[in-house]
């Protein structure tokens, strides 16, 4: 089960920044960065599990049942926050790049132009 | 670089990777057997000390509430950022509508789904709310509701057109929104310095645990949140329109 959960989180990552390193589109860029930033989420509430465990609301369990790392959970919250606000920036700088150039493959923005 | 380079390049790399994060993994503990002193101490003493019982609002909005500060501001700069980035350009101009009451529509929006969306606006502004407030009670918070409300007019452009949208966000207010909520969270934490002695201290009486009003400044500060979050994802989504539907190159 371990393996399971840390080897997605590491598979995402791996996966998204392929997807990087191969895109021939901006748009298409900035997802499989949002796909890299998902494997933090994934490692991030891996390592807050706790088996038998339940959500860290004590609406309508008792104070002090087992539940699972609350902490990890908000830092989660943040994350999400974070990828929100650099998707919005990254495909601002995609429209200003398809304006200027005509075009979304990164490959035919030449740096020294304009 | 060649593509077949930058391929090669990237597998070597990556197997590299792959193997350090293999390695660090197995470094981790078992899945399911997660034993943080912060975590098992904030499980138990969350009720007790905070009358929140939603621990991960109280988490955000109270033992960690200055790093939600600099979150917050986070979503700020680059609202801001970004507003400067697709600011109107020596070459652009806004295009006016041709005739007074023309709209931008969604282009290939049915009947129905234009009237779902517009039924659906009602309902989604009170769950923002039901959110937003309950952020201390049940999962939920300032962030999750304050989405849900600037996603509800992303509803109005999808069912009803986008100048019917912003006629509904003015750009004064929804400016105001994301600033208030964010210099909010900022006074909020000033009232912390002021009545109980340390920035961001929650100073209100903390209440009936359970109850809508409880947990002393964990809602205001979420509402503040909520303000901001709903602000800054209004003007994004107006800064994209905008780009899409208004600003023509001329």
């Amino acid at each position: 089960m371990s393996a399971l959960a840390y080897g997605t989180a590491g598979w995402l990552f791996l996966v998204g920044l392929y997807g990087i390193v191969t895109s021939r589109n901006l748009i298409h860029m900035v997802i499989c960065l949002t796909v890299v930033q998902s494997s933090t989420y994934v490692l991030l509430l891996s390592i807050g599990y706790r088996s038998g465990a339940a959500a860290p609301v004590f609406a309508d369990i008792p104070p002090g049942s087992r539940a699972v790392d609350p902490i990890v959970q908000a830092l989660t919250l943040t994350d999400v926050v974070v990828e929100a606000t650099v998707v919005a920036l990254m495909l601002a700088l995609a429209v200003q790049a398809h304006k200027r150039f005509g075009t979304l493959d990164p490959n035919e923005l030449t740096p020294l132009r304009g | 670089m060649s593509e077949r380079a930058r391929l090669g390049l990237f597998l070597g790399a990556a197997t590299g990777m792959a193997v350090l994060l293999a390695w660090g993994m197995a470094g981790l503990p078992a899945f399911g057997a997660f034993h943080g002193a912060y975590a098992l101490l904030i499980d138990h003493v969350v009720v007790a000390q905070r009358h929140a019982t939603d621990a991960v609002t109280a988490v955000n909005f109270d033992y960690r509430g200055l790093d939600t500060l600099g979150e917050e501001f986070i979503l700020f700069t680059s609202v801001v950022g970004l507003a400067v980035l697709l600011r109107e350009q020596r070459s652009e101009r806004e295009r006016p509508p041709a005739r007074a009451g023309e709209e931008h529509r969604f282009q290939g929006a049915s009947c129905a789904l234009r009237t779902l969306t517009l039924l659906l606006v009602g309902p989604l502004v009170v769950l923002a709310l039901y959110v937003d407030s309950h952020g201390a009670l049940t999962p939920g918070g300032g962030f999750q509701g304050g989405v849900l409300g600037a996603a509800a007019l992303l509803l109005v452009f999808l069912g009803g057109g986008y100048l019917t949208m912003r006629r509904l966000s003015p750009h004064r207010l929804v400016e105001l929104a994301e600033a208030g909520g964010a210099a909010g969270y900022g006074m909020i934490g000033v009232g912390g310095i002021v009545f109980a002695g340390a920035f961001l201290k929650n100073f209100l009486g903390y209440g009936t645990a359970g109850e809508l009003i409880s947990a002393g400044t964990i809602p205001l500060l979420s509402m503040a949140v909520a303000a901001e979050v709903s602000g800054a994802f209004v003007l994004l989504w107006s800064e994209f329109l905008d780009q899409a539907l208004i600003v023509r190159r001329g």
